[in-house]
């Protein structure tokens, strides 16, 4: 990591740095990224990955990802590669059903399966 | 699948505006949260029944669980001092499930203000408070809380007096802070039940105290 070259942390060890404004925006969740969270707790919780599993893969996503991708974005990519790492399934099983489901039709709500 | 396309008001159960609705075209990332659940339900990782609970049981957490906390520790001796000593278990004796984290609560008192961040995530006592506010995971507040708090506080409002020594407690995936925020004078007698009214979210975090009886 460069920025840890010059100075000796990673983009994710913010504390202490300089920034604007906090920002007083909040929002409830959607359903989405409520399963995310669920999915998250459900399967860490049977021990498919650990919480530190869950950070690594966040922190590796890097400072791009922070500021692009949603919080639960990053969490879903997060687990999913968590997942992907123990063998739970494979990234073809993965690739197959993601197509599946983008064919369902075009909006969260009509894609589920029943 | 029906939408309802009514205009939520005001605030969801957890405390958060109601955004607004997803009804939007399907996201990459949404798709992948669709693939992910059925390809752990086709594996016998999990149910669909057991997402849906896992959903229930944290939308039924809400600041109110660590407001009733809080009042606790402000009416009943022996709780504030097992709240003080091992408030994991504290949580776990309201009937609160505090999961896998540790809690530890952090006492204000007429000299001392206590705040909660997590520089390095979102590390949160969800468990007793829900999940936490969209600023609490900003940039913005992670970066600063730990460098300029008694600025970052002015921003919610909360001016504290020079005086007043200001602690922040950087949080970890394994170990959360709440804040027992200090008892409104003028509430002497008062039931745990309305004392809690007084116990807002933001007093838990520390970037507000508990409200005025009015």
């Amino acid at each position: 990591m460069s920025e840890a070259g010059t100075t000796g942390r990673r983009w994710h060890d913010m504390g202490g740095d300089a920034a604007g404004p906090v920002p007083g925006d909040e929002h409830d969740f959607a359903l989405w990224e409520k399963r995310v969270d669920a999915l998250m707790i459900l399967a860490s919780g049977a021990g498919h990955f650990t919480v530190d599993g869950l950070r690594r893969a966040l922190e590796d996503m890097g400072e791009a990802a922070f500021e692009e991708m949603s919080y639960y974005e990053r969490w879903i990519a997060a687990v999913n590669q968590n997942l992907l790492e123990g063998g739970v399934y494979s990234i073809e099983e993965l690739g197959r059903k993601m197509a599946e489901v983008q064919a369902r039709g075009d909006s969260y709500g009509t894609v589920q399966d029943g | 699948m029906p939408h309802d396309h009514h205009h939520h008001e005001g605030t969801s159960p957890s405390g958060h505006p109601y955004r607004a609705d997803q009804d939007g075209p399907l996201t990459y990332w949404q798709a992948m949260e669709v693939a992910v659940r059925e390809l752990l339900v086709e594996k016998g990782v999990v149910t669909a029944d057991q997402v849906q609970r896992q959903i229930e049981a944290m939308d039924a957490r809400s600041p109110a669980d660590g407001a009733a906390f809080v009042a606790r520790t402000w009416t009943d001796p022996d709780f504030a001092a097992l709240a003080r000593r091992d408030a994991t278990a504290a949580c776990r004796e309201m009937g609160f499930d505090p999961g896998t984290m540790r809690l530890i609560a952090v006492e204000n008192d007429e000299g001392t203000h206590n705040v909660v961040v997590c520089t390095l995530c979102s590390c949160y006592p969800r468990n007793l408070l829900g999940l936490p506010p969209d600023w609490y995971k900003s940039r913005e507040y992670r970066s600063r809380t730990v460098r300029e708090p008694r600025a970052v506080l002015r921003e919610f409002g909360l001016d504290l007096p020079e005086g007043t020594t200001v602690r922040v407690h950087d949080s970890t995936a394994d170990m959360r802070y709440v804040v027992i925020p200090r008892r409104p004078d003028g509430t002497d007698g008062w039931e745990a039940d309305l004392l809690a009214a007084l116990v807002t979210r933001d007093s838990m975090i520390g970037t507000g105290v508990a409200r005025v009886p009015s």
